[in-house]
């Protein structure tokens, strides 16, 4: 292949001959190794625009949504070109003809549609509804023709819980560079090369299916061409310009968007990519660092619109709009340069120049080797807006390469060449209750798995509870395939992501995604049963249905082995137990530490536990510890989940940090110096990823009360951002009255 | 060797440079009415450690404190407990750890002191009050000893922090806060001056142990008072 868009591009190596973003930027980018003096501030027009978005996000905030388009399906090319600003925007595309307007997606399944439209005061347009309901089965129909009563079971009594068998599974990245450097055009012959491929004489299943699959992908691209084409765009041929690159780009994400209301969409690894046509660009005099600046943040500004129709329980359980929009930026190359880019500073400097927001979810990818004008930089902007998130690229690139991104909040995957079968979680407090009480559910009395013998005696016997725990945990992860097989064999089904999917190669490696939510409550409690005195209160049909501990025992976040060696033995067993089932399309068993804000719903759902935790009161979100059990500071805690083993956890273990700024030091270059070093110290120390806030508690208990003066208070919970006023107020307490590190 | 300890702060990060390994000793020969930590006062409670479980915690924060950071002592008054101190010390220093004691000085210069001094890095000076009556009634004891202590830092070139806590109505005076920097001054070695501001966040540790809090009449210092005490002091 050989474009006139790619003048002045090192040629050599495979990139031409065959689809290799990789080795595009490796050939080409420029790492930076300064600090960030160079940004530019926001242009006027920018501001423009972003007051315009600003008043519509006000007024989207007074609704639930600002408008539903209840009768168009979305798909690629459903919609009219739609606009904020025609004169102003450099960057454009919106999902649907209008601003923050939410198109509907009954592929997934026509319930939630009509559900998320009533919950909005609107109604799916009579004939739409017709025919998802008689003539076209979805997504989420289709799993429930097939479920089985234990899966039904577990799923109702919170056990297996978040099952992405309502809504869209999401965490697939496609790479979406791929239309800005070849052009759709040159993806499509690529496809049909591959289609080839499958002209094969034994026409099994597998075969089958993929050229199935193959056909959707292309005629997806064939309607990503025409969307463009709507906004005036030709793209098919490779983008020609920084303006045109991320144009493009922005396309084929969008176009994911309108495809797809998947739990995660998120972006990839993109400004690293872009920062080679915006370099061509500056080098040959042809645009300015404000008007790269001001393309970013009209980029930037377009990924915080994007808008997904859910139900109310929903944002219950996610909290406010989450798209996970994630970017993962940064990071080092197998060659040892770095892969930061002066663009890699532009995308976070569109906190400084917009505000502080929750999407896109800007994820740095950290490696003890940063330049250290990054590495502060970065730890500025946490500082400045609680917005950031790190995971440790040396851990990652060691079996991901150095061509990975972040799905959703911690699911690394490397771009177009590995996909997920994204599994939500499985309750291990409930689990280990479960144990307890031989299957039947502590709060409704249901025998909900098989009956097994309950634990009978008045003190809980270490041994005799893990003996009954492994068992439970046997089934629980049993059941947990069979579900998720089920939900994915279904998804492919009837809710292909045909748009991403064409963005990633033929052959590519996939994952059973699985979770786990109330390891520090297992932890803590396995802890009291064994260095305490667990008696166990019964009710008069013989549940067990609370704990008394007498004496002390050590907590898990106090970076104590005694308890920390029974969390990392939890997560390497439940995960052992997961590998001996066969999954859908032999994916990879991973697993992940991991609940989002749902630890509060995942709380609420759950008894008493022998720690001593109260029925209903929240775990700890992801891998941390429970609300004040952690007494000897936050490196302590670090160094308590750094244990956690990644090797067994490689969909991610997230840890949640809170901190106020006079804690982390005196002044603000102090306060830069040690969240570095922190950063650095965690990492080294083989923590996978981080959430970094710096706020004070009084700050949060005012937005609480005024929300209207904190439009934009931007706060991390497990794994992304979250709008602090659209927290419920559960979830708002619950992130107050955890730990945030005070000293005084 | 075993020391009595009170507890241990993971993140330090205003108690000497960098991250700090924070271990708060057991034990207080003053009496500071402002106390944050009066539960650390009585030298018979606490844990008890050997030098080598401390240095066996340290040791799995070193990623974290090596680059500019280290280990600081604080408590109760760490030099109560000097002669454990010197063996922790002289274990950390192998390791190339840097070490700093936050202490009142207020003890006598034995040669096991001077040992402790020698090894330790850098000392975080609580200067009570420059005024010895104050000093006395704020604290139990004359202030002659900590001024020896700090006087004999400066003597032998050790790095300083000189720290002030600024409780309004009590250690704020004008004339007291001219003579203290007069002294401060006459110190070599002085690397920072720190004003803290007096909180009554450790009043609920007095309550704890139902005692009354003596401060009760007196307000917290706000970030004014810190910019007076700074502009009368002529320090930034």
């Amino acid at each position: 292949m050989d474009f006139k868009q790619w003048t002045g591009f090192d040629k050599s190596g495979e990139w031409t001959k065959e689809i290799d973003v990789r080795g595009f930027i490796q050939r080409n980018y420029t790492p930076y190794e300064g600090d960030e003096s160079f940004l530019a501030d926001a242009t006027d027009r920018t501001k423009k625009i972003w007051d315009n978005v600003l008043a519509l996000y006000k007024e989207e905030l007074a609704k639930g949504v600002l408008d539903v388009d209840a009768k168009t399906p979305s798909a690629v090319n459903a919609y009219d070109a739609g606009y904020i600003n025609k004169e102003l925007e450099q960057i454009v595309g919106l999902q649907t003809d209008a601003p923050l307007k939410r198109a509907i997606m009954p592929n997934g399944g026509i319930k939630i549609v009509e559900k998320s439209c009533e919950a909005y005061g609107y109604k799916v347009d009579e004939q739409t509804d017709y025919i998802y309901n008689n003539l076209r089965r979805t997504h989420n129909d289709g799993v429930f023709s097939v479920y089985t009563p234990d899966v039904r079971a577990a799923r109702s009594s919170h056990l297996i819980t978040g099952l992405p068998d309502g809504y869209g599974r999401g965490r697939i990245i496609g790479d979406y560079r791929r239309v800005a450097l070849y052009g759709v055009d040159a993806l499509i012959e690529e496809k049909k090369k591959e289609l080839d491929v499958l002209n094969v004489d034994e026409f099994t299943e597998e075969v089958i299916r993929a050229r199935e699959e193959i056909h959707d992908q292309i005629i997806a691209l064939e309607d990503l061409k025409k969307m463009a084409l709507k906004y005036g765009f030709d793209i098919s041929v490779p983008a020609a310009n920084a303006k045109e690159a991320i144009q493009w780009l922005y396309f084929g994400y969008l176009a994911a968007t309108k495809d797809q209301n998947g739990a995660a969409m998120s972006l990839g690894r993109t400004s690293t990519f872009l920062d080679i046509y915006i370099q061509r660009d500056l080098d040959n005099g042809l645009i300015t660092e404000e008007e790269a600046q001001e393309l970013m943040d009209h980029f930037v500004m377009k990924l915080r619109m994007i808008r997904f129709l859910r139900t109310p329980e929903y944002n219950e359980l996610f909290s406010g709009d989450p798209v996970w929009v994630t970017e993962s930026i940064g990071g080092m190359g197998i060659d040892g340069r770095t892969l930061v880019t002066k663009n890699s500073f532009r995308v976070l400097h569109t906190l400084t120049n917009l505000g502080p927001a929750p999407e896109p979810n800007l994820t740095v990818l950290w490696s003890n080797n940063l330049p250290k004008g990054f590495k502060n930089y970065t730890s500025k902007m946490s500082i400045k807006t609680s917005s950031i998130q790190y995971e440790n690229d040396d851990l990652m690139r060691i079996t991901l390469g150095d061509d990975y991104g972040i799905a959703c909040c911690v699911s690394a995957m490397e771009i177009g060449k590995q996909m997920q079968f994204f599994g939500a979680r499985a309750n291990l407090a409930k689990t280990l209750l479960y144990a307890i009480n031989g299957g039947k559910d502590e709060k409704t009395g249901k025998q909900v798995t098989p009956r097994f013998e309950p634990i009978t005696s008045e003190y809980l016997d270490y041994n005799e509870v893990m003996q009954k725990f492994d068992q439970m945990m046997e089934y629980v992860a049993k059941i947990y395939i069979k579900a998720l097989n089920a939900i994915h064999y279904m998804h492919d089904k009837y809710s292909y992501e045909a748009l991403e999917m064409a963005l990633h190669d033929r052959e590519i490696l996939r994952t059973m995604a699985c979770g786990i939510a109330g390891l520090s409550v297992v932890a803590d409690s396995l802890s009291a049963i064994k260095y305490a005195k667990v008696k166990v209160i019964r009710d008069e049909n013989g549940m067990a249905v609370d704990y008394q501990v007498e004496g002390d025992f050590p907590k898990f976040g106090n970076d104590d082995d005694r308890v920390d060696d029974i969390a990392v033995n939890v997560v390497k067993e439940f995960m052992r137990k997961l590998q001996k089932h066969i999954t859908y399309r032999n994916s990879k068993h991973t697993l992940s530490v991991l609940t989002i804000t749902s630890n509060v719903v995942y709380g609420k759902a759950t008894g008493n536990t022998p720690d001593g935790r109260r029925a209903g009161e929240p775990f700890g979100p992801g891998a941390n510890p429970l609300h004040g059990r952690d007494t000897n500071g936050a490196v302590a805690v670090m160094n308590s989940i750094a244990k956690l083993p990644y090797e067994y956890s490689e969909d991610g273990i997230s840890y949640t940090f809170s901190i106020t700024p006079g804690t982390l030091g005196d002044t603000v270059e102090t306060q830069v110096e040690n969240l570095t070093n922190l950063l650095d110290g965690y990492f080294k120390q083989t923590g996978h990823h981080i959430n970094v806030n710096v706020f004070d508690r009084a700050l949060l208990e005012d937005a609480m009360e005024h929300p209207e003066k904190y439009p934009q208070l931007t706060i991390r919970v497990s794994g992304y951002a979250v709008n602090f006023v659209k927290l419920t107020r559960e979830q708002q307490l619950d992130v107050i009255n955890r730990t945030i590190h005070e000293k005084f | 060797m075993i020391g009595r300890i009170h507890s241990f702060e993971s993140l330090g990060a205003v108690d000497g440079p960098g991250i700090r390994f924070v271990i708060f000793m057991q034990g207080c020969s003053l009496k500071c009415k402002y106390c944050q930590n009066r539960d650390t006062w009585d030298i018979n409670a606490g844990t008890e450690y050997t030098v080598e479980e401390i240095y066996n915690k340290v040791m799995r924060y070193k990623n974290y404190i090596t680059p500019n950071g280290g280990v600081t002592i604080s408590g109760g008054e760490p030099l109560l407990q000097a002669e454990f101190l010197v063996e922790l010390l002289k274990k950390l220093k192998k390791e190339n750890i840097h070490t700093c004691i936050d202490t009142s000085g207020t003890v006598a210069l034995t040669e096991t002191m001077k040992e402790l001094i020698d090894l330790t890095d850098l000392f975080l000076l609580d200067i009570k009050c420059i005024n010895d009556d104050v000093c006395k009634d704020l604290t139990g004891v004359s202030n002659k000893k900590e001024l020896e202590f700090a006087r004999y830092l400066s003597d032998i070139g050790k790095e300083i922090w000189i720290r002030q806590v600024l409780v309004p109505g009590i250690t704020d005076d004008e004339e007291d806060l001219k003579d203290l920097s007069k002294f401060i001054k006459s110190l070599k070695n002085v690397k920072k001056i720190e004003i803290l501001k007096y909180h009554d966040l450790g009043k609920f540790k007095w309550e704890n142990l139902n005692l009354e809090y003596p401060l009760k009449r007196y307000r917290t210092a706000n970030n004014a008072d810190v910019k007076r005490a700074k502009e009368i002091m002529n320090i930034d």
